[in-house]
């Protein structure tokens, strides 16, 4: 779950900043799985190509705006609420002095049907590699329309769609980020000249700073209510999002060059 | 002898032909914007060269007329659909000034009639947007009213009307704000001497607008070298990075 939730193109910088940091780290442990990550960077490179050409297409019709937040309200609302739900139980089975219940290895039928199966020894997996490269173009259209990461949707899309074990998740999502992050920044540096680098920079100096207060609040809070609050923070974006969409524009007109 | 006297019947047919001429100057042909531009203002001056030098008695009449580069622009209106906002219908206007400001010396209406306003675009009113596509006459004022009112409230049109100081009937004067969100261009400042209505002498004067300094380096890297730039910025991302694991594993 790396990066902001803002509409920015300059986000791709950020989230690859925050990305590569953490990513290294896992690298170290041996928490990426390189040829499941390999597949999702190819396909999330085609995705992020068309994402960019439907990101065109919209803004000329005028309806780019829109499609963002209307994206954000249904992913983030329901992210959040999944967030929510899983946070809720755990904290009431801790609080009844249970062990939360372990969640069974996902057999997605959809998944295991696919052909040319392969074997993935780092994940234990058996699936066909047309799995990750569905998920790695659907990810990299949402990362060059949205301009965010896409942690937030292929993390779950890898524990319950392809049935990672969760120690390899996060490392391998990080590693699709950085090279579907860094693609996207330079498609929109070539193609729109939509790169503000020096807000970037500034972005970059204060997500740097603003890291480590999340470290240490990281170390102190218990991770069932980490996982709450950040459920809830998500869950009041995708409600922002929402009233924005249905409250009248102070400016009804707007103008486009050319 | 005769050659001078030759001379001086040049002259006077020439300020027989041209009765009336505007000099003008601006106090600034250039302005530049840099990372700390929060807009500027232009003082536009001049005097009126009368024929044989009579000075009528009546204040002249004068329009300032100051604009950027005109461009195509598409113009949005949002209406609710399903109980949210959404652009639906849109006109376009092929001719639309990035910026445009008049200053007059008495109201716009009391000095010239909706003809020469028209012809020559003075006042706000008056500008031609030159609208294209199939719109209705009715829907095309309905945008237009609507880019007009945005740019307005934008500080990017403005009427000053009485805001063109006169002295003695033959010097005069007018200051003009320039916002911050000013694009860059070439601009010009046009000067009008309106007499019955009537434009009687014009003067233009090109004014640039443009970046400078590390804004304008920034601008030039994004548009020429935009390949190196995004690598630039990847470059920037993942070195900060590195950067802020060396302090987390510090702490």
């Amino acid at each position: 779950m790396a990066g902001g939730y803002g509409v920015n193109i300059d986000d791709t910088v950020q989230v690859q900043m925050n990305t590569y940091r953490v990513a290294l780290a896992y690298w170290k442990r041996g928490g990426v799985d390189v040829r499941i990550g390999a597949v999702l960077i190819g396909g999330g490179i085609v995705g992020a190509g068309l994402g960019s050409m439907l990101f065109k297409l919209l803004q000329s019709l005028g309806q780019i705006d829109v499609t963002i937040n209307i994206i954000y309200v249904v992913f983030l609302g329901t992210i959040g609420g999944l967030m929510l739900r899983e946070a809720l139980a755990a904290l009431a089975a801790q609080k009844a002095g249970q062990v939360a219940p372990t969640r069974m290895r996902a057999r997605n039928p959809l998944v295991t049907s696919l052909p040319f199966k392969m074997r993935y020894s780092d994940s234990g997996l058996f699936i066909s590699p047309l799995a990750p490269l569905l998920l790695g173009i659907a990810t990299g259209v949402l990362t060059a329309i949205m301009g965010i990461g896409g942690g937030f949707i292929i993390v779950p899309a890898l524990i319950y769609v392809l049935g990672m074990p969760a120690k390899m998740v996060v490392g391998t999502s990080l590693f699709q980020i950085i090279f579907v992050t860094a693609v996207t920044t330079l498609l929109h540096s070539v193609q729109s000249q939509t790169v503000d680098i020096v807000l970037a920079i500034l972005l970059l100096a204060g997500g740097v700073i603003g890291a480590q207060f999340g470290v240490q609040a990281a170390q102190k809070l218990p991770p069932e209510r980490l996982r709450l609050f950040l459920a809830l923070i998500v869950l009041a974006v995708a409600a922002r999002v929402a009233y924005g969409l249905t409250v009248a524009p102070s400016e009804l007109f707007t103008i486009y060059a050319a | 002898m005769s050659r001078l006297l030759a001379l001086a019947l040049i002259w006077l047919a020439c300020t027989a032909a041209a009765p009336v001429k505007l000099i003008t100057d601006i106090s600034q042909s250039r302005i530049d914007i840099i990372y700390t531009f929060k807009g500027a203002e232009l003082l536009v001056f001049g005097a009126i060269q009368y024929a044989n030098g009579q000075v009528p008695d009546e204040p002249p009449g004068l329009a300032v007329v100051m604009r950027g580069p005109a461009e195509p622009v598409t113009v949005r209106k949002k209406a609710r659909v399903a109980g949210i906002w959404v652009n639906t219908r849109s006109a376009r206007f092929e001719s639309a000034p990035g910026f445009y400001a008049v200053a007059t010396s008495k109201p716009i209406a009391k000095l010239v009639d909706q003809r020469t306003a028209t012809i020559w675009e003075i006042g706000v009113d008056s500008l031609q947007l030159s609208p294209t596509g199939n719109a209705t006459p009715a829907e095309t004022e309905e945008f237009e009213h609507g880019l007009i009112d945005l740019r307005r409230r934008n500080g990017l049109f403005a009427e000053h009307e009485g805001a063109v100081g006169i002295s003695q009937n033959i010097l005069y004067r007018a200051r003009i704000a320039i916002p911050s969100s000013v694009p860059v261009g070439s601009y010009t400042a046009q000067i009008f001497l309106i007499k019955n209505g009537e434009v009687i002498a014009q003067s233009t004067s090109p004014i640039e607008i443009d970046k400078s300094g590390f804004e304008r380096w920034v601008f030039v890297a994004a548009h020429n070298h935009s390949l190196a730039y995004g690598l630039a910025a990847v470059a920037a991302a993942l070195l900060a990075g590195w950067g802020a694991g060396l302090v987390v594993r510090r702490t």
